[in-house]
């Protein structure tokens, strides 16, 4: 089985994102591998143990620091990592999924995973634009994917427990929400052996696309609500907690 | 090219989902701005499509589209709107939205907007609001081109506002949906026997940032105290922590209760979609 998961670097949310012109100031902020990624390389290497094959990690490196995910993912199993080397931060997902098409195009691949979104997703998610310049079937939110043979089972999330059992035909492009289980942990000594030996194939970005999309703005929300911060010790605030509970007659 | 603008509604078991009328409401705004007509667009048999209120609705009553199906759903959309060229084709973003409208967008070139909050007409073109990064910034953006693809939030738009008599007019599937690569094989549904979180009057909810499982007796105690049931964020549950009736979000449960206290939860947009009531 040859399985081909493509990753997203994007600026990480963990912290404020400041805003430079019309756009987020991508000098400023730390990239990250997108959540949903690390289901989906998890998803692959479940699937190659179960029935055997490889699994190639490809990611646009957008400002020169992806090779940290791509360590990351050989430390998971992955057999190859390759890097589409755009140096372009502000490079929109229909730009990232035309130069991820064209070096999938000559990969063979059976199945390629993509993570059901990412949250810079302004322009719609990777996934199933790849799925478009491949000419392949997408199916997305996917919770579970069991290969048999030249076809898949494929179990996509609706909500609140309901979803539905496809069958897949292969090749095909799968948006990953969750694997059937946690992604895995590599230990760190795993990753910087990684980084000593491993090699990151490169590619030039290849292709053309756009998001057609003209920015007019960019900014935080406008607060419309308000919030009340309790300071104090661990007991005070619980005990104003408690009184504010009571207050309401929820406690 | 005309100025209509296309709404593609959801439905399930028969019923259509509320960003179906979120959406039509905001078309029917959006088309008189545009000077064009709000037309619903029904995919599938087994749904009476005869609720909105929009100025036309189309259905495409195909007993095998009955079944959400991301290839036959995507195929026949790009079949009708390469017939119709509306100005604007809007998608729910949700988990059957999501599979379509960025596939699309790549096929037609149209441009998309996703994680859509708000649309407005402006110099003959429209300009779409658009919640990214975790909802920690808002962009605005203007589609270029004939054809522009929005796809919705649900909950942002009122629900009343796309709530009609429209008669729809029954087409046959402009595309033959007999044979695909996506099979639908069979419904999962939810499981059962646990608490029914969407029944509750108080919740403590948890999230990722309680750390670890054995950090759910601690939940369950402060419950306990307060007479109110344990729910959770995705992370919680895909990490085997809670089972996945205890939910709350997206593609979890829609819950309304009185105290919603959440422990160890960022607040995404993902996750405020299933407690914004509570
Ligand atoms: C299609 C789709 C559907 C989804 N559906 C859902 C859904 O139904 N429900 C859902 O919840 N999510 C859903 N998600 C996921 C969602 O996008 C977020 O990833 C998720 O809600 C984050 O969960 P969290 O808040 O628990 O984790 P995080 O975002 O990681 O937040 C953890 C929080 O804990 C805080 N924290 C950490 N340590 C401590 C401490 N010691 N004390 C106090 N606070 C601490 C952190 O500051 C942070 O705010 C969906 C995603 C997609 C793509």
């Amino acid at each position: 089985m040859n399985i081909v998961v493509t990753i997203k670097h994007i600026p990480s949310i963990a912290d404020d994102l400041p805003v430079k012109g019309d756009n987020v100031d991508f000098d400023s902020v730390d990239f990250v591998l997108n959540e949903w990624d690390e289901h989906s390389i998890e998803q692959a290497v479940l699937i190659k143990e179960a029935v055997g094959g490889t699994v190639t990690v490809i990611g646009v490196d957008l400002i020169g620091e992806l090779d940290n995910a791509l360590h990351l993912a050989l430390a998971k199993g992955a057999d190859k990592v390759v890097k589409i080397t755009a140096d372009d931060p502000a490079a929109d997902s229909h730009m990232q999924a035309k130069w991820l098409s064209e070096a999938i195009k000559g990969m063979g691949a059976n199945m390629v995973f993509a993570g059901v979104q990412a949250s810079n997703d302004l322009d719609g998610q990777i996934g199933p634009m790849i799925a478009a310049y491949l000419d392949m079937p997408y199916i997305g939110g996917v919770s579970s994917v069991e290969a048999n043979g030249d076809s898949a089972t494929v179990n996509k999330e609706f909500a609140g427990g309901a979803g539905a059992k496809y069958s897949v035909s292969m090749p095909f492009v799968a948006g990953v929400q969750s694997a059937p289980k946690p992604p895995r942990y590599a230990p760190v000594s795993k990753v910087r052996q990684m980084a000593q030996s491993a090699t990151v194939e490169k590619v030039a970005p290849s292709g053309d696309a756009s998001s057609g999309l003209a920015f007019k703005k960019m900014a935080p929300p406008v607060v419309t609500g308000h919030a009340e911060m309790i300071e104090g010790s661990s007991k005070e605030v619980a005990a104003k907690i408690v009184e504010l509970l009571k207050s309401k007659g929820l406690a | 090219m005309s100025n209509d603008v296309f709404v593609i509604t959801e439905h399930m078991d028969g019923k259509f989902s509320d960003v179906s009328f979120e959406m039509v409401g905001k078309a029917k705004e959006l088309a008189s701005a545009l000077g064009g007509q709000a037309v619903a667009v029904v995919v599938g048999g087994g749904v009476s499509s005869n609720g909105f209120a929009s100025d036309s609705t189309i259905h495409i009553d195909d007993a095998a589209l009955s079944n959400f199906n991301p290839e036959a759903y995507g195929k026949v959309i790009e079949a009708l709107v390469k017939e119709k060229s509306p100005r604007v084709v809007m998608f729910g973003w949700t988990i059957t939205g999501m599979d379509v409208a960025a596939w699309l967008s790549a096929r037609t070139r149209a441009p998309l907007v996703a994680y859509a909050k708000d649309v407005r007409a402006e110099g003959g073109g429209i300009v779409v609001s658009s919640q990214v990064y975790g909802g920690k910034l808002m962009a605005e953006v203007a589609p270029e081109g004939d054809m522009a693809i929005v796809a919705c939030l649900a909950g942002s738009f009122p629900v009343e506002a796309g709530q009609g008599s429209t008669a729809a007019t029954t087409m046959t599937s402009p595309v033959d949906v007999g044979s695909l690569k996506v099979k639908f094989v069979e419904a999962i549904k939810p499981a059962g026997g646990d608490v029914d979180i969407t029944a509750q009057a108080k919740l403590v909810s948890i999230g990722r940032g309680i750390g670890g499982k054995e950090n759910v007796e601690l939940a369950e105690e402060l419950a306990k105290a307060l007479g109110a049931t344990v729910s959770a964020s995705r992370p919680v549950v895909d990490a085997g922590w809670l089972p996945r009736t205890r939910q709350v979000g997206k593609s979890g449960l829609k819950v309304k209760p009185k105290l919603y206290l959440m422990l160890g939860i960022s607040g995404a947009p993902e996750h405020l979609e299933g407690m914004k009531s509570a």
